[in-house]
């Protein structure tokens, strides 16, 4: 086990590296992206011009810009050890961009962490209830509800239910509207005057989510009990309730402990859709705000953030998956 | 004298365990075949035989070239094919053919009937007119007793029974000199494996051809073969001829396992003393040193068994096995109770 | 009053193909301590008529069962699904084919004894682990005390059949059914746990179905056997008289079809032809009559019931043919004739009877 974790860390480097020069091709080849004229403003003069690309180290060859943003980022470095890792500067704003990253992080955190309990909270029950009242009336209308939730889209959702519940626009005003989220604390320093303003949120996130997962959850249900050893569970005389919980959805959960992994990661690399339509500042919001602009460090520092959590949550997925099905040997 | 159609010698099949951070380096290796050597004459119906983890099946698909072995020698026709490349063994496969366990899960299931036993047509080139092959095929489809008319069907509209029935067409459709039957009748039902058994027998008169064949069920082995080889953990411990093996097994693992038999006979059942192992097969990464039965022998000798490997060599009656101890004639009578007296 | 009594028991499914009458009017009886054997290919039923006595069969919306179960006096068809429960793993245990798929891969194997003694007794967990391990040792498990913790996995196949004979025996049962239990294992592993099944019920008294399709097995295990086809028993007897006298000509066919170690190599296989019947459209009259050799017009149209023979009220065939016409075929079959040649011999000429 300690072998096949230290190789998926090696491995996480390798893929962040290479992400990072992805990212630093994409952008730096794309025609519409011009870091100059942002900082430079309209009217500038070619002298102007070519200062600022001379600050910006945009006139040197790519790989020796590649090579500088690289040194900055690794967090080692050759004389001094450990040091923090340097993501760059807005072209926007010269704000670091790991500051903006750091300061948004809760904000999507907070989204991300609360979405994830409340579509469990729904779709787990729901799909092992599907699964057992297979067929029945109950199932019917929840997979029939599972589609349409599927296939709303977020945007359109997230509008939809500030329309109708919002406290500021809404038409039954019981839930925060958009704009709502304070500029400051967050869902970890101060829950309870930061919360309210992610009920709307969580709920347009975890819609889609909490379908997928109902979905998911029955049609693993429904294999699952089709097994050998639930008949075994049933010929040694178990309760019902029983053979379905401990032996049944037991086995049904764990490819969900996966799937989450992959979820969570991708959203704490910013919920874009979520955060724009709620005004949330997390970091989708910077992600697609510096996209719209240019501001190329802080793209690149939002993918690889975004990468990050993704590699990482599913090296844990995967360790954790070890433990929770004991064939499992790395 | 029959001349043997392939020369197995010192063949060798090593999986390997790898383990490693970022180079990982072979630890050890699951010795599936590990050292056999034998020939198959041309004709013969030879049978593999042992429980999982033997190797039988590895060395079925050794002996086809589905496996590349380790090491060794696979002679057919003089030639040397175990590192044979695929474009050299193309023609060969017109030759060798194999049939498969599970009816269910061999045959192509998106494939109609007629196209996956015309496929061999098709690959080797022969016969590029489709009503001639058609016509050919369904020949095949009467000559293995299924009906000409379901040319067109998909296998899943077929018994398990006939299914293997199309397996068979398909395998003998260029009219190979060998085919290598793995389990061919396990996963049917015991009236349908005699209509299978039946089958083999009458094509392999009717095209001359020679069977290798694998199977863990003793009776059904002893009714199709004509020499039997009995292997263990990857090695072959005894071989010899059907009636020699079966009347006088030689070889302690070979005894036991005839004991261990269950016969359909109320008074044979009553009457005999089984000789029952003890124990499981030990893992083939971690085979026993010298004699690899030694651990669950009943005729274990200590310091003989466990140090200097036995040799497959001829013992009384023509057998030839591999055992320092082999087992005598009083011992055969009392605990093998099919043998003959 | 047997321990266990089946009268007429019919399991139909009912499928958007049509009404599968796996079980079709079945009725046998299990005395205490005896061991019944049901012999059967896939389709017989065998498996579902077992199934059924252990009430697992209610788990299928579509099954419709009727007929009568009796355990200890108890009719267990009408029996609530709690009382049934109780029963399950406590009175009457079953056992089955694959010890891998058969075993929760993901619990421990103490833990999954333990469950299936607290189901039943109310004992501590301390206590129901000690009566794990002392089964586990029972049934020829090593180290009992340190395999308990060990996954299903890390057993092999022989080691992890011991382990459900061990879970299903814990609450001692008076009966315990064995469903196919040593087709999944190597030759010399099915040897031990034949064996081990034989020693535990002398031991311990348990009465014994045995289901199969392997003559040999229930040559050595068994007291009686029944020959199930197409959801129904067509032949009942002790086990020396299905061997050494079968009047039913399926049990013929299983005979002579499969190869015998205790007979000359060489003697041809005779094998049963066609195929399985259908059981949504079973044939009509005999249900065996479409691979019978020695089928007459009238087995087509009437349906045979289960009658005993002239002198032995305890052989049961379901068969047209006269019992005096069974015995004439059978010599002639053991002689070595096949089935034309037997029908010859004893003069009913072959009648061409129209599918």
């Amino acid at each position: 086990m300690a072998t096949y974790i230290v190789r998926r860390l090696l491995w996480m480097i390798v893929l962040l590296l290479v992400i990072s020069f992805l990212t630093f091709l994409i952008f730096q080849k794309l025609p519409s992206a011009d870091p100059v004229s942002l900082r430079a403003g309209r009217n500038a003069t070619p002298e102007l011009r070519a200062s600022i690309k001379h600050t910006f180290g945009l006139d040197k060859p790519f790989f020796e810009q590649y090579r500088i943003y690289l040194a900055k980022l690794v967090p080692f470095d050759f004389h001094k050890g450990f040091k923090p890792p340097d993501f760059g500067y807005s072209y926007q704003n010269n704000v670091s961009v790991k500051s903006q990253i750091l300061d948004r992080l809760p904000a999507t955190a907070g989204l991300s962490l609360g979405g994830v309990v409340v579509w469990l909270l729904i779709g787990i029950p729901v799909g092992i209830i599907s699964a057992i009242r297979r067929g029945k009336l109950s199932d019917r209308l929840a997979m029939g509800g599972a589609l349409v939730a599927i296939s709303a889209p977020v945007y359109w959702l997230g509008l939809v239910m500030l329309y109708l519940f919002s406290n500021d626009i809404g038409r039954i005003k019981i839930f925060e509207g958009a704009g709502s989220y304070p500029n400051t604390g967050s869902l970890f320093s101060d829950p309870f005057s930061v919360a309210p303003s992610l009920f709307l949120p969580w709920i347009v996130l975890a819609t889609a989510f909490a379908a997928i997962y109902a979905r998911f959850l029955r049609g693993n249900l429904l294999e699952v009990m089709a097994e050998d050893y639930i008949r075994t569970a049933r010929a040694k005389g178990l309760r019902e309730r029983t053979v379905i919980f401990r032996h049944g959805v037991r086995s049904a959960i764990t490819p969900i402990v996966t799937i989450l992994g992959l979820d969570l990661g991708i959203l704490l690399g910013g919920a874009i859709l979520t955060e724009t339509v709620f005004n949330i500042p997390g970091i989708g919001r910077l992600a697609f705000d510096s996209i719209q602009k240019s501001d190329l460090p802080t793209v690149q520092g939002t993918v690889i953030m975004g990468a990050f959590f993704i590699i990482a949550l599913n090296l844990i997925v995967d360790v954790l998956y070890a433990f929770l099905d004991p064939r499992v040997r790395y | 004298m029959s001349t043997p159609l392939i020369e197995v010698r010192d063949l060798v099949k090593h999986f390997p365990i790898r383990k490693g951070i970022v180079i990982q380096h072979q630890v050890g290796a699951v010795q599936a075949v590990d050292g056999v050597s034998f020939d198959i004459n041309e004709g013969e119906t030879l049978g593999l035989v042992g429980e999982s983890g033997c190797g039988k099946s590895t060395t079925a698909r050794l002996i086809t070239r589905l496996l590349e072995p380790t090491s060794g020698e696979i002679i057919y026709n003089g030639v040397d094919i175990a590192n044979a490349n695929r474009r050299s063994l193309l023609p060969l496969r017109r030759e060798m053919q194999m049939i498969f366990q599970d009816p269910y899960s061999s045959l192509n299931p998106r494939k109609t009937v007629g196209s996956i036993i015309g496929e061999p047509f098709e690959i080797h080139g022969i016969e590029r007119d489709k009503e001639k092959r058609r016509r050919l095929v369904q020949e095949l489809m009467e000559q293995v007793g299924l009906n000409p008319e379901h040319y067109n069907r998909l296998p899943h509209e077929f018994s398990g029974g006939q299914r293997q029935r199309i397996g068979v067409a398909r395998a003998i459709a260029l009219k190979p000199k060998l085919i290598v039957a793995d389990e061919p009748v396990s996963a049917l039902d015991v009236s349908i494996q005699a209509q299978i058994l039946n089958l083999l027998r009458d094509l392999q008169r009717e095209l001359g051809l020679t069977i290798v064949f694998i199977a863990h069920d003793l009776s059904v082995v002893r009714h199709m073969c004509d020499r039997i080889a009995v292997m263990y953990l990857g090695k072959i411990v005894e071989l010899a001829d059907a009636d020699q093996l079966y009347d006088h097994p030689r070889h302690p693992y070979s005894g036991a396992l005839l004991s261990a038999v269950p016969v359909p006979d109320p008074r044979l059942a009553r009457e005999k003393q089984r000789q029952v192992l003890t124990g499981d097969v030990p893992s083939p990464t971690n085979p026993p040193n010298a004699c690899r039965f030694h651990t669950r022998c009943p005729k274990f000798v200590a310091g003989h068994c466990d140090v200097e490997e036995p040799l497959l060599e001829a013992k009384q009656g023509g057998n030839v096995a591999a055992c320092h101890y082999p087992l005598t004639d009083e011992e055969i009578a009392s605990r093998v109770p099919t043998a003959a007296a | 009053m047997s321990l266990l009594e089946v009268d007429d028991l019919r399991v139909h499914f009912h499928t958007d193909d049509g009404i599968v009458k796996a079980v079709d009017g079945v009725s046998y009886r299990v005395e205490r301590g005896q061991a019944l054997g049901i012999v059967g290919e896939s389709g017989s039923g065998k498996s579902v008529s077992s199934l059924t006595v252990m009430g697992l069969t209610r788990f299928f919306k579509s099954a419709r069962i009727s007929g009568s179960i009796r355990f200890d006096g108890k009719e267990l068809l009408t029996a609530s699904d709690e009382e049934m429960r109780r029963i399950r793993g406590n009175e009457i245990a079953m056992i089955f084919q694959d010890p891998l798929s058969s075993l929760h891969p993901f619990y421990r194997i103490g833990k999954q004894l333990v469950e299936a003694i607290q189901s039943h007794r109310d004992v501590s967990r301390a206590q129901a682990l000690d009566r794990a391990v002392e089964m586990l040792g029972l049934v020829g498990i090593p180290e009992p005390r340190k395999r308990v913790d060990a996954y299903p996995h890390e057993f092999s196949g022989g080691m992890r059949q011991r382990v459900m004979i061990a879970m299903a025996l814990a609450n001692d049962p008076k009966l315990l059914i064995a469903d196919e239990p040593t087709t999944a294992l190597d030759v010399t592993v099915q040897a031990q746990i034949l064996d081990l099944i034989q020693r535990l019920q002398s031991e311990l008294d348990t009465a014994i179905v045995m289901i199969t399709h392997d003559l040999g097995v229930v040559a050595e295990v068994t007291d009686e056997i029944a020959v199930m086809y197409a959801g129904e028993i067509v032949e009942h007897a002790s086990k020396d008289t299905i061997f050494a006298s079968p009047e039913h000509p399926y049990t013929w066919g299983l005979l002579r079809s499969i190869p015998r170690l205790d007979l000359p190599r060489g003697e041809e296989l005779v094998p049963i032809s066609g195929r399985p019947p259908s059981l949504i459209n079973t044939p009509g009259g005999c249900y065996f009559h479409p691979r019978c050799p020695y089928v007459r017009e009238a087995h087509r149209v009437t349906h045979p019931g289960l009658d005993p023979v002239p002198d032995d009220a305890e052989h049961t065939v379901r068969c047209l043919l006269a019992s005096d016409t069974r015995r004439r075929l059978w010599r002639e079959l053991q002689e070595g004739k096949d089935p034309e040649q037997a029908r010859t011999a004893v003069g009913i000429d072959a009648e061409e009877v129209a599918p």
